[in-house]
């Protein structure tokens, strides 16, 4: 579904992806792990047309997103739930769940109505009315995901959709993620929480200094305290 | 004396044309982080059109059409021909758009010399009508009802349509807008060329009132900025407030000390942004 590879790219001087790796198969969620500043965030920025500077290979079903602008790669499937959020202060929470809503495209399977997006996230239509960033911040994650829905995605990118959240909410994203996949949608997960991801990922990769270190099952990750302890900071209660 | 109902009307109508002028560049701003500098032209450009299609039709209507239309083509040409070329070089566009001002107002010298133009009324809206005590001449009256439909009209565009949402969720996160799938470009010229329009027919509609010569664009700008400044980047009801505002003190500080009324502006300004530095009704970042 989404191919990426020998990934280099920064923002100014000197690289922050130094060849990054990995591809998302159709139905499949795919986590990505890695400490604070590894790469995660800027690996999702260069695959929505956010990176100033940037060399390698993204494919979408085959065609490269490279050098297209952002507004076109989210026209051709990719859909962003960004880090912090990002409510549209200025808007009511209907109005940002609708500003990027779209018809289904026609090879689409995984497909959204705003029916669906309420009964998956009721709290949106019940306080559709008031400022999208008067919500709390468990509320505001669920509508910027809801928000990247209606975009009717191909691929999700979800950028720590648990940071800063009670343990409380930090279980409801999940499982909103573990819907997600069961309907068959296609995600990216970064995460540093690794219950979460662990939870619901198939294949995670981990990232150090904008490489991939480490690749494998969820079940191989679980597995592997060396690895949690050595560059994911051990999070995993057993 | 200063305030009363003429004093009130005069003020109220001057807000009018700030208003139609400096709601564009407000939005623009807030959208781009960038700074028109011709748009005094636009008012300017509006005016002598305006005036020249007044004189040879003696249709009022038509004369402020055109300056609207001639307004909206020249912000085209701007638009299409510098602003889409240098996007994100805010520099550039500031440097450009100043040059644009400065040969706007030496082609208009050219074709219309000099001296102040001001255009008569049309017929029905000449004379005065009296308002709570005070003799007020109807022009103002209309002015002011033509400045007040339009900003409802911006108000509801901006503040209840789905493009409108683009706009305001544009000028809080322009990045997380063109993620979600808008071609923020495309908003920015269409607001970018509604505003050069609404500049336009401010310009048309001012001719009667505040004239049109070389240097009314310079004029127009200045006020307008202080507009923006003091109502917020990016807020169509804090150019509003603030249109009115910085007409008020202008009027009511000139009946008594005329020479220091541009002055006042400018300190009322200041003290805003010492106080509030994001403007009246607009978000801090
Ligand atoms: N806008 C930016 N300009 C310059 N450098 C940046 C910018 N954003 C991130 N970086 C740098 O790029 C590196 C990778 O950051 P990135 O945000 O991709 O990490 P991350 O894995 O998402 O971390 P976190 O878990 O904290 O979100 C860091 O060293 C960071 O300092
Ligand atoms: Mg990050």
């Amino acid at each position: 579904m989404l191919e990426v590879r020998d990934l280099y790219g920064g923002y100014g001087e000197g690289f922050v992806l130094n060849g990054v790796s990995f591809r998302v198969d159709e139905g499949q969620v795919v986590g990505l792990l890695g400490r604070n500043g590894a790469g995660k965030t800027t690996t999702m920025r260069a695959i929505m047309g956010l990176l100033p500077r940037l060399v390698g290979e993204i494919r979408l079903r085959g065609e490269s997103l490279v050098g297209l602008p952002p507004h076109v790669i989210a026209d051709k499937g990719i859909a962003l739930v960004p880090q912090g959020r990002r409510i549209f202060p200025s808007l009511t929470v209907t109005e940002n769940l609708l500003l990027g809503a779209r018809p289904p495209r026609p090879d689409q399977r995984v497909r959204w109505t705003v029916e669906e997006i309420y009964q998956l996230f009721p709290i949106l239509k019940e306080r559709g009315k008031i400022r999208g960033t008067l919500l709390s911040g468990g509320e505001q994650q669920m509508l910027t995901i809801a928000r990247s829905l209606m975009v009717q995605p191909l691929v999700l990118l979800c950028d720590e959709p648990s940071e800063g959240l009670a343990p409380v909410m930090v279980q409801r994203v999940g499982e909103i993620l573990r819907r997600l996949k069961q309907a068959g949608l296609s995600i990216l997960l970064a995460e540093q929480n690794l219950d979460l991801a662990l939870s619901v990922v198939d294949v995670a990769y981990i990232i150090e200094e904008g490489r991939v270190i480490w690749h494998g099952t969820a079940q191989e990750l679980l597995a592997n305290r060396d690895l949690q302890e050595t560059y994911l900071g051990l999070r995993v209660e057993v | 004396m200063p305030v009363n109902a003429a004093s009130l009307v005069i003020g109220l109508s001057y807000a009018s044309l700030l208003f139609l002028v400096a709601v564009g560049l407000s939005v623009v701003f807030g959208l781009m982080r960038f700074i028109n500098l011709a748009t005094g032209s636009l008012y300017l450009i509006g005016g002598y059109i305006g005036w020249s299609v007044a004189r040879s039709t003696g249709n009022f209507l038509l004369a402020v059409l055109a300056g609207g239309v001639a307004a909206l083509l020249l912000g085209i040409l701007i638009e299409r021909g510098f602003l889409a070329r240098l996007h994100r070089k805010e520099l550039l566009q500031v440097c450009l758009t100043l040059g644009v001002a400065y040969i706007v107002q030496d082609v208009t010298r050219w074709i219309w010399g000099g001296d102040p133009l001001r255009l008569r009324p049309p017929e029905m809206l000449r004379g005065s009508l009296e308002l709570f005590g005070s003799v007020v001449p109807t022009y103002r009256v209309f002015l002011i009802g033509v400045g007040a439909v339009l900003a409802v009209l911006v108000w509801y565009v901006l503040e209840r349509t789905k493009w409108g949402a683009y706009v305001r969720a544009g000028v809080d996160d322009i990045e997380m807008v063109e993620c979600l799938g808008v071609n923020v470009r495309r908003v920015f010229a269409i607001v970018f060329m509604l505003g050069a329009l609404l500049s336009g027919i401010g310009g048309a509609l001012g001719t009667p009132v505040t004239g049109v010569a070389p240097g009314t664009d310079v004029q127009l700008l200045l006020m307008a900025l202080i507009v923006v400044v003091l109502g917020g980047l990016g807020s169509v009801s804090g150019a509003i407030v603030a249109s009115v505002i910085v007409a008020m003190v202008d009027t009511v500080v000139r009946t008594f000390w005329p020479q220091a009324s541009f002055f006042a502006v400018w300190a009322l300004a200041a003290l805003v942004l010492i106080v509030r530095p994001q403007g009246l009704l607009g978000r801090a970042s």
